[in-house]
């Protein structure tokens, strides 16, 4: 193998419209940082893109089991993708387990590309399978396309005069399918040897090790007979003109506090405690200190949000980020920031529960206690993001509401959204909402004394930033008098106060826009109405259903506290309404509270998101029952 | 809730009541809180801070009402949770004076990992601690400090979970400032609260409070004439640690362990007595163990002040050296590190 470019031999290359790849191997194997870097170069090179990074909560769970698998798929198309692929048309799987995991996910008639050194005995046998079976050899995967590669050894002949020892050139198997994914697709190479350049800024040799892994790779599929018979594939780029970049949903949280902060003139302070799968926020925006970005690592989940509700006083633009059982420890604070009605997100990543539940897998199922989950009447708004770009426009509006409406909020994401990525054409300031705090001006001796609960018509109270003369008060947890907010017990008083504040999230209603049908008719037998990280895969089986005939629109909620003023006109105008979320059943229930109408519920609780396929079977069979 | 009489900033001197709200004390008749409040409006004047630049944040409990009652900014919160949130303004607001009205219940039981926390990181706060040993507010269950054997409604048998020692945790959890003051002694009280403010990082004041209501005379060994001389000592920088009646009992150190010397008796001098040093955490350690041991008197004053960066400006650095070339731009935010162009 040499450094020299080869003419690639001529091997056909057919035009295809859009592929769903999975990266499987052991999680020790480096099929994440494959998979991000397949990812980026798609990206780059115009696709449009969908990507899902499946892994499993041990850090090193034991090699070569089932538990160890980790997986990255991602979708990459001429046409707009929102899900990473219900099935995937190639499989990457380095070892047994990872076959043996995601056989099933596989299309029939896909690709598979076997590791064969991950299918030697010791391999098998620790992914379960009975003694002397391999199903490289036993024909069991006659219904796929099957390349055995011995990636192993060929990347230790690429390497072996590398310099690197026995254990680096290992390391360096995952470089060596990239090349051979980047030469199946006709994806360009230089892009991957920038970055590990840069990654490898500090150890030339490793650099150059993995460059040449790539490349071993890519020459592997020009030389080989093997890939013969099948070609390559071309996904042509036709992403428009423009800057883009690519972000998972939790660094667009982290992007969209960081703007808020700037739009508001307000500084950004985040209290966060570490929680899979939220962490990403608090260490995304603790490397943005230029923005001057504070952040805070409390010792708990009630110290993360308490000590933003001290920030939040202080005048910041103050946050905090968790995930289920994190936001179950931050409810009584939460109830405090409701009677302080001081301005405050909550950025809740969803992941399935209860309890430890499932840490790395996404669900939907906090939306209740993101409702309801506080003593006494604490009603707040509640958004939901549906992409990982759209948690940038689901946190900066979460940010907007809480300093104009002077309340807590909570930005619902989830385990999909948050780790997920997809292109996101750069934003211009000039685009983003504006965010206007409305702090109290200094009082002087001979004005009205200062009223810290008199609310405007809307029913917000103004903020108070300390260090402002003439506006010293005190507030805290106990009930406030109407306007003096004085302690009071009152009892028409706390009956006032309680609807005061509910009425205040109610009116956010007038600020929020109307509800809008995403796709299909405006009048029609069947809405699918969706929220959160389900969006892609509601969207994506729509379109195909309106392409086979059927009468059906999708809807889908960012606002879901308050509701959009016009949602119950909106559900009149359909026979039967779809509600397909990833719980047991939560929107549904605040659905048939909220407008006394009976909707179709369908439900999924596997740790797993939707895909189009479930969606789509669903649409159809309701609308012919219709 | 707000009081008028709080906006005469613009005097050039302020006294006692330009940081007093206009909120009646609604503590028990006898209750050493309302000497707390009246010794903190004492000092608050002459910190030359003027009342909108402070913030009062507490938690829940009797000592916890201590905000309503100054003519300052304040946050009455959650229970256990003053200290977060005094935390969370302080890293947001550095120029505001942060003070901290806590029990013993809130500071240490269900805040007692706040506590811990708090003081390692050493923001600049003043946490007065009001130690009564027992829950007031919730009418009298036994609180982490109360001594063993106390009989309360919840421990109709006697206290049997061994006391914390307020003085050792604090020194043990990195706290660079301990100092203990009690209720019926306004003059010394006044001056720790003083020492306090002008310590730059977490100060903690412990106060012993008595409860006339459910754990009366708690501390009155240290208090009533007869007994007080014999049982406490005053420490002072610099100065021997002596104590009694005339003066004529000592403290000396045999190794780590602390022996009360009679100094009337001859072959004690002066000279041999242990040396009070605030900056020895060694010493500072074995003063927080005299509470263990009834042989020894309970020590009052500066135990502990280290000078160590404080959080917020420890924060407030990164910052500045990550902007060492200006604060990054909006524009440069949405762009990100790793653009890439579509033509």
């Amino acid at each position: 193998m040499t450094d020299t470019k080869k003419p690639t031999k001529q091997v056909s290359v057919t035009p295809k419209t859009s592929v769903s790849v999975l990266f499987a191997g052991d999680s020790g194997d480096g099929m994440q940082l494959t998979g991000t870097q397949f990812a980026n170069t798609v990206a780059v090179h115009g696709t449009e893109l969908n990507t899902f990074p499946n892994f499993p909560s041990e850090i090193r769970a034991p090699a070569g089991t089932i538990a160890g698998v980790s997986g990255f798929q991602l979708q990459f198309s001429s046409k707009p993708v929102y899900t990473p692929g219900a099935r995937f048309d190639v499989m990457v799987a380095m070892n047994s387990a990872a076959l043996k995991a995601n056989l099933k996910d596989l299309h029939r008639g896909g690709i598979i590309i076997a590791g064969t050194e991950g299918f030697d005995a010791k391999n098998l046998k620790l992914a379960g399978y009975p003694d002397g079976a391999n199903p490289l050899e036993d024909g069991s995967l006659d219904n796929y396309i099957l390349f055995p590669v011995p990636v192993l050894q060929l990347t230790r002949e690429a390497l072996k005069e590398s310099g690197l020892t026995s254990r680096e050139i290992d390391r360096c198997k995952n470089m060596f399918v990239l090349g051979l994914l980047y030469w199946l697709y006709s994806l360009p190479l230089e892009g991957t040897f920038e970055t590990l350049r840069a990654k490898f800024q500090k150890n030339g040799q490793m650099a150059e090790a993995n460059i040449r892994a790539v490349k071993a790779g890519y020459y592997f599929g020009d030389e080989t007979e093997l890939f013969a018979n099948l070609g390559r594939f071309d996904i042509a780029p036709q992403k428009q003109h423009g800057t883009y970049r690519r972000v998972t949903g939790n660094e667009a949280c982290a992007i969209a506090l960081t703007a808020a902060s700037k739009k508001a003139g307000l500084e950004l302070f985040l209290g966060s405690y570490p929680i899979t799968p939220a962490t990403e926020i608090l260490s995304t925006l603790a490397k943005k200190k230029k923005y001057g970005v504070k952040t805070f690592q409390a010792e708990d989940e009630i110290a993360g949000i308490v000590s933003s509700i001290g920030a939040a006083y202080g005048g910041a633009l103050a946050a905090t980020n968790t995930s289920g059982p994190g936001l179950a420890l931050k409810t009584e604070a939460l109830g405090l920031a409701v009677i302080l009605e001081l301005p405050l997100v909550v950025i809740n990543v969803q992941r399935g529960g209860p309890s430890t539940g499932l840490p790395t897998k996404p669900e939907q199922s906090d939306l209740l206690m993101a409702m309801y989950g506080r003593h006494g009447e604490a009603p707040l708004p509640v958004l939901a993001a549906s992409s990982p770009v759209d948690c940038f426009y689901a946190t900066y509006e979460a940010a907007r509401i809480a300093v104009e409406h002077m309340t807590p909020v909570i930005c619902l994401t989830d385990g999909y959204l948050a780790l997920s990525s997809e292109p996101w054409k750069v934003e211009s300031p000039d685009n983003l909402s504006e965010i206007k705090p409305r702090f109290q001006p200094e009082r002087k001796p001979e004005d009205a004394p200062y009223l810290p609960y008199k609310r405007d018509d809307r029913q917000v109270r103004s903020w108070a930033k300390p260090g402002t003369r003439g506006l010293e008060h005190r507030i805290g947890g106990l009930e406030k008098q109407h306007e003096t907010g004085n302690v009071s017990h009152d009892p028409e008083n706390h009956e006032l106060m309680t609807k005061l504040r509910a009425e205040k999230i109610a009116k956010i209603a007038e600020s929020i826009p109307l509800q809008h049908i995403d796709n299909g008719p405006l009048k029609g037998d069947l809405l699918v109405l969706g929220w959160g990280s389900s969006y892609g895969a509601i969207k994506t089986a729509v379109e195909i259903a309106l392409e086979q005939g059927y009468s059906v629109a999708h809807a889908h909620l960012r606002y879901i506290s308050p509701f959009p003023k016009n949602l119950r006109e909106l559900f009149g105008n359909y026979k039967q309404i779809l509600v397909p979320e990833l719980n047991n059943g939560q929107l549904i229930h605040i659905i048939r509270d909220t407008f006394l109408i009976a909707p179709e519920g369908f439900t999924k609780v596997q740790g797993v998101p939707f895909n189009e396929t479930e969606i789509l079977n669903k649409i159809t069979d309701l609308i012919k029952e219709l | 809730m707000t009081d008028n009489d709080t906006t005469m900033t613009a005097l050039p001197v302020l006294s006692a009541k330009d940081f007093a709200s206009n909120q009646e004390a609604k503590w028990c008749p006898g209750c050493g809180d309302h000497a707390v409040l009246q010794q903190l409006k004492n000092v608050l004047p002459e910190l030359g801070v003027a009342p909108e630049n402070i913030a009062c944040i507490s938690g829940i409990g009797c000592s916890s009402r201590l905000p309503y009652y100054l003519g300052t900014y304040g946050v009455h919160g959650i229970h256990g949770r003053a200290l977060p949130m005094a935390t969370g303004l302080k890293i947001a607001r550095p120029d505001l004076s942060v003070w901290v009205g806590t029990g013993d219940g809130d500071a240490l039981s269900i805040g007692g990992n706040h506590f811990i926390h708090t003081l390692r990181r050493n923001p600049d706060l003043n946490i007065i601690l009001f130690n009564n040993e027992i829950y007031g507010l919730t009418k009298g269950q036994y609180s982490p400090t109360s001594k063993l054997g106390l009989r309360t409604v919840t421990s109709p048998s006697g206290v049997i979970d061994h006391p914390f020692n307020t003085a050792a945790l604090t020194i043990g959890s990195g706290g660079t400032f301990f100092a203990r003051a009690f209720d019926r002694d306004g003059k010394f009280l006044r001056a720790m609260l003083k020492r306090a403010a002008l310590h730059k990082g977490t100060s903690l004041v412990e106060v012993y409070q008595n409860c006339p209501i459910f754990n009366n005379a708690a501390f009155e060994s240290f208090a009533t004439p007869e007994s007080k001389a014999n049982n406490t000592i005053y420490l002072e920088q610099g100065m021997p640690l002596v104590f009694g009646n005339d003066k004529n009992r000592g403290i000396v150190l045999d190794g780590f362990k602390p022996i009360v010397v009679d100094l009337d008796k001859e072959g004690v001098s002066t000279s041999d007595l242990w040396i009070h040093d605030e900056a020895d955490i060694n010493k500072a350690g074995i003063l927080a163990r005299f509470a263990d041991d009834d042989s020894l008197p309970r020590p009052f004053g500066v135990f502990y002040a280290e000078d160590r960066i404080t959080y917020e400006d420890a924060l407030t650095d990164q910052i500045n050296e990550a902007q060492v070339n200006g604060c990054a731009t909006l524009e440069q935010l949405l762009k990100g590190d790793n653009s890439y162009e579509i033509k």
